[in-house]
């Protein structure tokens, strides 16, 4: 089973929870994720896996309350017990020595950019961390990006906490200040992933990015996150998450993610 | 004696009222009914029913005894050679089978065997229900450990006989829930998830362990598997990716798989939405692609989702459709649309990326291919639009791919299979896997039988 152990809220509608998960922490590596269901009649939602401890057995989740099952899990207490924990899934982010490593992490895609900027650090990246908010009260780790970061950019969309603007604009610093970049992997909104590829690739700076489509199975066999990669269709659970950023079609991917936007609605005027 | 030559009918739910819910077509014989139908066997001395039967049931002795009455005698048989006949008499192909050799039919209708399998597999369930459950025949605890993965058709019937061997089984499935294809795949109104349920507590019952949100290949490998001290594992890991056509528009929004289609209205309950969390597209005008088993079960269930109109396009005739008969003519009955000699050639979508049209062209049949059927061959300038709002591509898929990907040393096919000779064996010692993972994409008779085989060579192996 898989038990609570701690849980804080990071910001408004945004949450923290440890939980005890030995086997895939046993197993979890920088870019997997798990699939989650809260109740009998709940929907099975991925969600990344912001930190992992094989030693203590434990995973961390970092997800904002957007429908149902967040909702639920956001409400859940220590010593609760989740109904249903699938993982890790999707393939491991791609580690090697790149050199000059920038990651970004947009909103809540933060969370998973902390295990992967530890893992490039490990294989003795240097890493500049690119971290955007929408603004200081959404603002969570920090402290641990900084120990994970060489360099760590903090930017907020109204610039009530560290540099004004988007992660692009402090991406396009960077990039004029003619700084050798030589990969870029980017988390967060697909519409974020979709300008910092726009921006990378008028240097040709390799851009990896984690794709957070819609999902039922994670395991090969439904086809519900589907994208389309070099005009091929691609399976984010068996393919990815992680592809290469100039490869995917991010206006299709966001349609898609936009599917189901009357039922969620429906689904969440349910809970009330 | 003279040869009844008709069948005794089954009854079912009346078109009108079924296509407005998710209940059971078909609803099974009476005790009369049963016996009425059990007296038309010959007790031939062929018994060319058995050969036609995958799993080679005893089929004109349980006949003969379920005529005397002795219904309990009768699942007795059945339960021999077929753990599952709750679900074999429901979805196994028996006209291409069992009752497709039957001496009968050389005169008049064959024996409905599929029927005398159901009536008396639901006697049974309901009997336990009632009664302490039956002791079951089973060998003295062996304390070896195997491990089963995936806990569709073929693995729990390879779970079923392992257990009744003595062997200390777990199974393991990926999804939270048990029964693979046969509760994400096959729907509610073909085969009763209750059912399905009861059968799997029959196994519990037996000892048989399951560990459910396991996917083998990612949190545990099969390698992990052996040193965690099991001495076996049988590898019934089903179906995988699905087939896409590769035509423009196809991942435009509305545009389903069977496979996530049927799970999300099966597995997940999307037919109750929004008593279950999970949605499901409900099109007024919905385009299934495909002429098997699956792509009636998407057309019949898209109508009960509440379509106005469902087109079933095949690129072939009705002839070389794959699917049962009996569910091409209940389609038929509740209305579906057969687009027959028609292929899709792409989607068209609005501003807002959501499918609203499929254009296709017509086929006519050339030389047989090689699989034996006349190959369709597109009709140049032939080309025309349906509108719709929702597209079901039911085509097929490849095998899983999770364990291929993780097990070094396991052997695999080009086209992705499991290489396993007719016992089950892999490349790999003490693995064995069966069904569509081994097959491609089969049936449910096909797996269990295959799960059964490898049952008796984990046996062996381990003897």
């Amino acid at each position: 089973m898989f038990k609570i152990l701690d849980r804080y809220v990071l910001g408004p509608k945004m949450h923290y929870i440890l939980m005890e998960a030995p086997l895939i922490a046993k197993k979890a590596q920088a870019g997997q994720f798990v699939i989650v269901r809260m109740t009998d009649k709940g929907e099975r939602i991925p969600l990344t896996i912001a930190d992992f401890d094989r030693e203590k057995g434990t995973i961390a989740l970092v997800f904002q309350e957007v429908g149902k099952t967040t909702s639920i899990l956001a409400g859940s207490k220590i010593g609760d017990y989740l109904q249903d924990l699938l993982g890790p899934q999707g393939n491991p982010s791609e580690i090697e020595n790149y050199g000059n490593v920038v990651v970004i992490g947009g909103g809540i895609g933060v969370a998973p950019v902390y295990p992967l900027a530890r893992a490039l650090k490990e294989k003795a990246n240097t890493v500049t961390s690119i971290i955007g908010y929408r603004s200081k009260e959404h603002v969570f780790w920090e402290d641990k990006m900084k120990s994970v970061s060489d360099r760590l950019i903090i930017a907020t969309n109204d610039g009530s906490y560290g540099k004004k603007g988007f992660v692009t604009d402090m991406l396009k610093e960077l990039m004029e200040a003619r700084e050798k970049i030589d990969i870029v992997f980017a988390i967060g909104p697909a519409i974020m992933m979709k300008a910092v590829v726009e921006l990378t690739r008028t240097k040709n700076i390799k851009t990896i990015v984690s794709l957070n489509s819609l999902m039922v199975c994670s395991m090969g066999m439904c086809g519900a996150c589907r994208v389309n990669v070099a005009d091929k269709t691609k399976f984010t659970c068996m393919d990815g998450p992680d592809f290469d950023g100039y490869l995917v079609d991010f206006d299709l991917l966001m349609q898609r993610l936009d599917t189901y936007k009357t039922e969620e609605y429906s689904c969440q005027c349910n809970t009330k | 004696m003279a040869v009844e030559k008709k069948a005794v009918p089954m009854r079912e739910q009346p078109v009108e009222q079924r296509i407005k819910n998710f209940d059971e077509v078909p609803l099974g014989y009476s005790e009369e009914e049963a016996i009425k139908e059990a007296s038309r066997c010959m007790q031939c001395a062929k018994k060319p029913c058995v050969q036609g039967c995958p799993v080679r049931i005893d089929i004109p002795v349980f006949i003969k005894v379920l005529k005397e009455k002795d219904f309990q005698k009768a699942i007795d048989i059945i339960h021999e050679n077929d753990s599952l006949p709750c679900m074999t008499g429901r979805v196994c192909p028996q006209e291409e089978q069992c009752q497709a050799v039957c001496v009968i039919k050389k005169m008049g209708e064959p024996i409905s065997i599929g029927r005398l399998e159901r009536f008396l597999a639901d006697w049974d369930l309901n009997n336990r229900k009632n009664k302490k459950a039956q002791e079951i025949r089973k060998a003295a605890a062996k304390n070896i450990k195997v491990a089963v993965v995936g806990s569709g058709p073929a693995g729990l019937t390879a779970a079923a006989e392992l257990a009744k061997k003595g062997y200390d089984v777990t199974v393991f499935e990926g999804y939270h829930k048990l029964g693979g294809v046969l509760v994400y795949g096959i729907p509610e109104f073909r085969l009763p998830k209750a059912i399905v349920a009861s059968e799997i507590d029959l196994l519990k019952e037996l000892g048989v362990k399951f560990a459910t949100n396991m996917l083998i290949g990612r949190a545990l490998t099969i390698e992990d598997l052996f040193q965690e001290g099991y001495k076996a594992i049988f590898i019934g890991a089903g179906a995988g990716l699905p087939d896409f056509m590769g035509i423009p528009g196809e991942n435009l929004s509305g545009i389903y798989s069977a496979n996530e289609f049927l799970t999300r209205v099966n597995l997940m309950k999307a037919y109750k939405f929004p008593e279950y969390d999970t949605p499901v597209k409900r099109g007024s005008y919905v385009a299934v692609i495909g002429g098997g088993n699956v792509a009636m079960d998407s057309a019949r269930t898209a109508l009960r989702l509440g379509a106005k109109h469902v087109y079933l396009i095949y690129r072939r005739s009705e002839k070389e459709m794959p699917a049962r008969v009996e569910e091409i003519i209940r389609a038929r009955e509740e209305g579906i649309d057969f687009r027959l000699l028609t292929n899709p050639v792409r989607y068209v979508g609005d501003e807002k990326g959501v499918v609203k049209q499929v254009e296709c062209i017509k086929m006519e049949l050339g030389q047989p291919d090689a699989s034996g059927r006349r190959r369709p061959m597109p009709i140049k300038g032939s080309e025309f639009k349906i509108d719709i709002d929702e597209a079901v591509v039911a085509i097929g898929n490849t095998p899983n791919p999770i364990i291929p990907l993780t097990t070094p040393g396991l052997k695999i096919k080009k086209d992705g299979q499991i290489e396993a000779d007719d016992w089950g064996a892999t490349s790999i010692p003490g693995v064995f896997a069966g069904g569509d993972i081994v097959t491609g994409a089969a049936t449910v008779i096909t797996a269990m039988g295959a799960g059964r085989k490898a049952a008796e060579a984990i046996d062996k192996y381990l003897s």
